[in-house]
């Protein structure tokens, strides 16, 4: 009995002290509010010298850490917890936190490089006169493509990877918006489509495509891809990028049809602490050479037109990551249907999937 | 008085715990299973469990749990056999068992090199004269990689029955002219049904759920009840529906666990009458 007596006094001994420096250390993460700055990014989405870069000039301490998906992202700032001074969220998933009031208004006086941004990707939908976000890139679904597996198909139209010829060569990524979207935008639908008719439609089509369909994968696409695992790959624009950049042979094409058009921007989060630090950080960030050299870093398509001017001309009037103006009219941007349509579109997706055996 | 009082003392870290992670869980599940999306209390989500789309989900991953605690009770069951007739039986058992010490994920990943076109099996096969075949996202890599990672949970409480089994026991059935067949139906198997059962246990209760082999392995054309789950949660962010999944895959659970369970009592006493 004494033994226990003198572990169970140990024990709480041990949490009394834990529990002190637990409460040290957020305290002064807490407190340290004023000098620091605490981003939240998607994974390898900046150059981590400009953080460095900006730490110097600024005179701020900058705390990043990242996540790798908007849900996640949102559901972690709706615990607070930590206290985030900026994110980086895709533009339904803006849409979603406005309405869970869970945004700071950007204050446009503080951030005069905004003036950098071409003008085409301001006051967009999904945040009218952007008094929540700022562009950060955008891009594209499209199909990548390794030529040298393939018989000249050139994929300006989403028929193309119905062809029989394509058989079990083709990759999807595994989201049930942009697969949907893109059953629905090969029937010439829009891909924000909410009529019954039209997704029943889609799956349909969707299902012949399924002997075709090698696998319906994440991130593996990159290296399946590169590998020359596979021929085909419905994926994101940045995505495409990467695997280009590390296999030369490998194409990119935005069907005609229509597809989708994506941006992530950044905001201030509510739980931001910092919010002087945070306009400082985006405006920053919007910086033409500050830009420029981001873009380099990421590949992804950057929306500020001053930064445009200054990256190699090879890059920018690449048609296939820079579609111009014109070309964008068949675009969507996604907006954000409810999770109750959502929900509708997953088990579309799910039923999908199933029809593979 | 005192011992009462210190058993109670060490009873409560257990009770704790039980409460906490296995009976909180379990009524958190079953309460947000009541849900709909905007917070409402309804029964829609056992209706919509019945629906095509998660019946035949359901019906899938019971076919390939039972495909994968087939062919691993096929491979396990003489493995351990020779396992208790080898000289150093501990160790090779243990040589089984340390592969499941390394993650999951990590041994998944690498079936991704191994199974590839470019990869080890196919080179194989083209030794063969068989041409690049498309093994990774196949029906067959999935059941493979699954018994791969299964088997030493099987082969361990199989291992065990055999190994307590008294050998007089077998020697007394041959001397009394039974054949080997009907040494081992009558007198082997039976002894040894209830490591049989607990490996059936450990493996197919966990199958019904797998999800990182469906995307990794499979390319998502197997789906499992817990690729529903995760879904429901992660992306749908409806909670409702993927309670519900999982309280019926708990049901499932429990009905596993009562038909394998240990009600043959008079075997296990009489393998311990040594």
């Amino acid at each position: 009995m004494k033994d226990i007596t003198r572990t169970a006094i140990g024990i709480i001994a041990v949490c009394i002290v834990l529990f002190g420096i637990n409460k040290y250390l957020s305290q002064n993460s807490g407190n340290a509010g004023s000098d620091t700055v605490t981003i939240f990014n998607w994974g390898e989405y900046i150059d981590p010298d400009l953080i460095t870069q900006f730490e110097e000039e600024s005179g701020y301490r900058v705390v990043y850490e990242t996540f790798d998906s908007n849900e996640a992202m949102m559901t972690k700032i709706e615990q607070g917890g930590t206290s985030y001074d900026i994110a980086v969220p895709s533009e339904y998933a803006i849409e979603k936190m406005k309405e869970n009031d869970l945004l700071l208004e950007i204050d446009h006086s503080k951030i005069p490089n905004l003036s950098n941004i071409d003008p085409y990707f301001l006051d967009l939908a999904f945040d009218p006169k952007n008094k929540y976000s700022v562009p950060y890139f955008w891009g594209t679904v499209g199909v990548v493509f390794n030529p040298s597996l393939l018989d000249g198909q050139t994929f300006e139209s989403w028929e193309t990877l119905w062809d029989p010829s394509l058989k079990g060569k083709v990759l999807l990524v595994d989201g049930a918006r942009e697969i949907i979207g893109m059953g629905l935008n090969s029937l010439g639908y829009s891909l924000n489509s909410t009529d019954e008719k039209e997704l029943l439609e889609a799956t349909a089509k969707l299902k012949k495509l399924t002997p075709n369909v090698k696998a319906i994968i994440g991130d593996e696409v990159t290296q399946l891809m590169v590998n020359e695992e596979a021929a085909v790959a419905v994926t994101f624009s940045g995505q495409a990028a990467d695997m280009m950049w590390e296999n030369e042979s490998l194409d990119y094409a935005v069907p005609l049809e229509g597809s989708n058009l994506w941006f992530d921007n950044m905001v201030i989060p509510k739980t931001a602490a910092n919010v002087e630090g945070a306009h400082e950080f985006i405006n920053f960030m919007l910086g033409a050479e500050v830009a420029a050299q981001n873009t380099d870093y990421v590949g992804y398509s950057i929306p500020n037109a001053a930064a445009v001017e200054l990256l190699d001309e090879e890059v920018t009037s690449d048609e296939r990551f820079y579609p111009p103006v014109a070309a964008r009219d068949h675009l969507e941007v996604y907006k954000n249907l409810g999770l109750e349509m959502l929900g509708k579109y997953n088990e579309l997706f799910l039923e999908f999937k199933m029809s593979g055996n | 008085m005192q011992t009462k009082n210190t058993k109670t003392f060490y009873l409560i870290p257990y009770y704790v715990w039980i409460i906490l992670f296995v009976i909180a869980p379990i009524g958190l599940i079953a309460y947000y299973s009541f849900f709909d999306l905007s917070g409402n209390f309804t029964l829609d989500n056992y209706f919509n469990f019945f629906t095509s789309v998660y019946l035949k989900l359901t019906l899938s991953s019971f076919w390939y749990a039972f495909l994968i605690t087939f062919f691993t009770l096929v491979i396990a069951y003489p493995t351990a056999y020779l396992l208790t007739k080898t000289r150093h039986k501990q160790l090779w058992l243990l040589l089984i068992i340390i592969p499941s010490w390394i993650n999951l994920l990590l041994k998944t990943y690498a079936f991704i090199g191994i199974f590839g076109l470019y990869g080890p099996v196919n080179a194989f096969l083209n030794v063969f004269g068989i041409g690049e075949t498309q093994i990774l996202f196949t029906d067959f890599s999935f059941v493979f990689v699954a018994v791969y990672i299964f088997i030493p949970f099987m082969i361990l409480p199989i291992f065990n029955s055999l190994d307590k089994l008294n050998p007089s026991l077998v020697d007394a059935s041959r001397d009394l002219g039974a054949s080997s067949w009907t040494t081992f139906s009558k007198v082997i198997l039976p002894l040894t049904i209830n490591g049989v059962k607990a490996g059936i246990q450990a493996v197919f209760i966990p199958s019904l759920s797998l999800f990182m082999i469906t995307r990794l392995i499979a390319g998502n054309k197997v789906i499992t009840l817990g690729t529903a789950i995760e879904q429901q949660f992660l992306v749908t962010q409806n909670w409702g529906m993927g309670s519900t999944i999982a309280v019926f895959l708990i049901i499932f659970m429990v009905i596993i666990m009562i038909i394998t369970g240990q009600r043959d009592k008079g075997a296990t006493s009489i393998g311990k009458n040594k």
